[in-house]
């Protein structure tokens, strides 16, 4: 965290989907800001968490509609910057890590030249070039023997090899914001911890921000430095990290309850019950959608 | 209730073989429940298919209930043992009413009495008669779950197989499912096996567990033990490490083990 302007502002954030009857709401006015830190946001599924973060790369596919007061990168209005503008920001000033690397990676193409790719998209550089900083990437993401890796294909890998590949290629264009969504729940335990330590190490090094989103509540509380809580398409809460263990909205508190411990002795676990008003608390127009 | 000796899956043949699992052996009392650890690939799964004879490809002991069992399973022991699987959108036909879902097993065994049957087995798990005539589509996942426990349930098994029975669900309904497997363990008398890599779960729903890597049991210990935090291998230590949350130090000191 530092004092330096925030690399992103969003204000009132909203995205709906055309349904049936009238419009289903993903996202309901969400703001926040992200400076050289690492973020995380959790909710459960269906909380708008994924929708939120593809919202500022515009990535929510049609017939979705995003508005917003304000989503601003570096000085550039995301809201309004053309397609083209749209191309260089993607990958260069904000990238985005997917859960699933089955589906992100192109199956038809060796995994270095993907990540090859994505460098000279964004840097005039020569292939050899390309070549040499691909093999530093995967290096850095701790692969063992980047030169037999580099020519595999990605049903060759496996999906902890898969997902640090993806966090290469995403991580090689240098991105000032990095939008990670759910980038470790595909993976066992001890490859997650790796993978985070690697991103960690990343944001300390280069100042990189980070958007973490992930519905693993004790895993963004030891790894982030902030946390917005989501829930129905809204924060419900903004706590530091730290803190989470006594944060106060009733939602937070009955995640945390309903988690089994590795220490437990509770005979059973409390179960949530949802209180109609925490969806539309603090909403304008009083619920009404 | 359950005994596995010597237990190894091979799967292929010759240069391409894969041996899943490797002399495999615990024993299971009834009315225990009895958790299988590990990572992904550790062969916990293929272990849990081997006794619900959903894999055939095995050798050594399996016995449930005293009988030792063969690759082939017939009826008497599929009513004996049902098995819960991990993917609530996956397990139930996209097509058929829950009603259906749950009268076939009832008809297969020529059970009779299917209306009561279901009636019953709804409420057992939860879902009132008003969930009977839904397909799985009109259900939340955790709802879904409720029905792929029913459809266990209504053959009045001795044995539940659990596998990952609640890591495609949200913390809030996997607390709920957590609860009703732990109450009809005990209305019912069931003995379970849990198959998870969520060892907080473990800790929760089961007595005794053993911890897979690689396809061979590292340790074994009880409930008890793992609260504390004491395992006795390296290699569950550093899964236990894993599982207390992100930690720089520890992430750096992992390493493999073969």
């Amino acid at each position: 965290m530092s004092d330096l302007k925030p690399l992103l502002n969003v204000d009132n954030l909203r995205v709906r989907f055309p349904s049936r009857d009238g419009f289903t709401e993903a996202v309901r006015g969400v703001s926040f800001t992200v400076g050289r830190e690492k973020l995380g946001i959790v909710g459960e599924s269906g909380s708008g968490k994924s929708m939120t973060g593809r919202a500022i790369l515009r990535l929510v596919p049609p017939p979705g509609e995003v508005t917003a007061d304000r989503i601003e990168f570096d000085g550039t209005d995301l809201r309004t910057a053309s397609e083209r503008r749209m191309r260089g920001i993607r990958g260069r000033g904000i990238s985005m890590v997917m859960q699933d690397p089955k589906f992100s990676l192109n199956p038809v193409m060796t995994v270095g030249h993907q990540i090859a790719e994505a460098y000279q998209v964004h840097t005039k550089a020569s292939r050899s070039d390309a070549r040499r900083r691909t093999l530093e990437m995967l290096e850095a993401v701790r692969i063992r023997d980047p030169e037999r890796v580099f020519g595999l294909y990605p049903h060759e890998v496996s999906g902890g090899m898969g997902q640090r590949i993806m966090i290469a290629m995403m991580l090689i264009p240098d991105p000032a914001l990095l939008i990670a969504d759910e980038p470790t729940s595909a993976l066992d335990v001890t490859v997650q911890m790796q993978v985070l330590a690697i991103m960690d190490e990343l944001c300390g090094g280069r100042g990189m921000g980070l958007i973490f989103i992930s519905h693993d509540l004790n895993l963004v509380a030891s790894f982030c430095d902030r946390i917005l809580i989501m829930y129905a398409g809204r924060v419900v809460e903004t706590c530091r990290a730290d803190e989470l263990r006594s944060a106060k909205h009733p939602y937070t508190r009955g995640l945390l309850d309903s988690l089994p411990r590795l220490d437990e002795t509770r005979a059973e676990l409390p179960v949530l019950t949802r209180d109609p008003a925490w969806a539309t608390a603090g909403d304008p127009k009083g619920g009404a959608t | 209730m359950i005994e596995v000796e010597d237990l190894n899956v091979i799967f292929g043949h010759g240069g391409g073989a894969i041996h899943a699992v490797r002399d495999v052996t615990f024993r299971v009392g009834a009315g225990e429940s009895f958790g299988l650890v590990g990572e992904s690939g550790s062969g916990k799964s293929t272990v849990l298919r081997a006794i619900s004879g959903l894999n055939p490809d095995w050798t050594g002991i399996i016995s449930v209930d005293g009988e030792a069992q063969r690759q082939r399973r017939d009826k008497a022991f599929h009513k004996r043992c049902q098995m819960v699987f991990q993917d609530p959108y996956g397990s139930l036909h996209p097509r058929h009413t829950v009603d259906r879902i749950l009268e076939e097993p009832v008809a297969i065994h020529g059970m009779g009495d299917a209306d009561k049957r279901i009636d019953r087995v709804l409420r057992e798990v939860g879902l009132g008669p008003q969930f009977r005539f839904r397909f799985p589509h009109q259900l939340s996942g955790g709802q879904r779950q409720r029905v792929a426990i029913a459809r266990a349930l209504i053959l009045e098994p001795r044995v539940l197989l659990l596998d990952e029975p609640t890591s495609a669900l949200d913390v809030s309904v996997q607390a709920e499912i957590l609860n009703l497997l732990k109450r009809l363990r005990s209305e019912l008398a069931l003995t379970y096996i849990l198959v998870s890599h969520n060892l907080s779960v473990v800790a929760f729903m089961c007595d005794r567990l053993a911890v897979m890597n690689r396809g061979r049991v590292v340790e074994e210990m009880d409930a008890v033990t793992l609260r504390r935090g004491e395992a006795s291998q390296d290699y569950t230590r550093q899964l236990l490490r894993a599982s207390l949350g992100y930690d720089r130090a520890a992430a750096d000191s992992f390493r493999d083990f073969a």
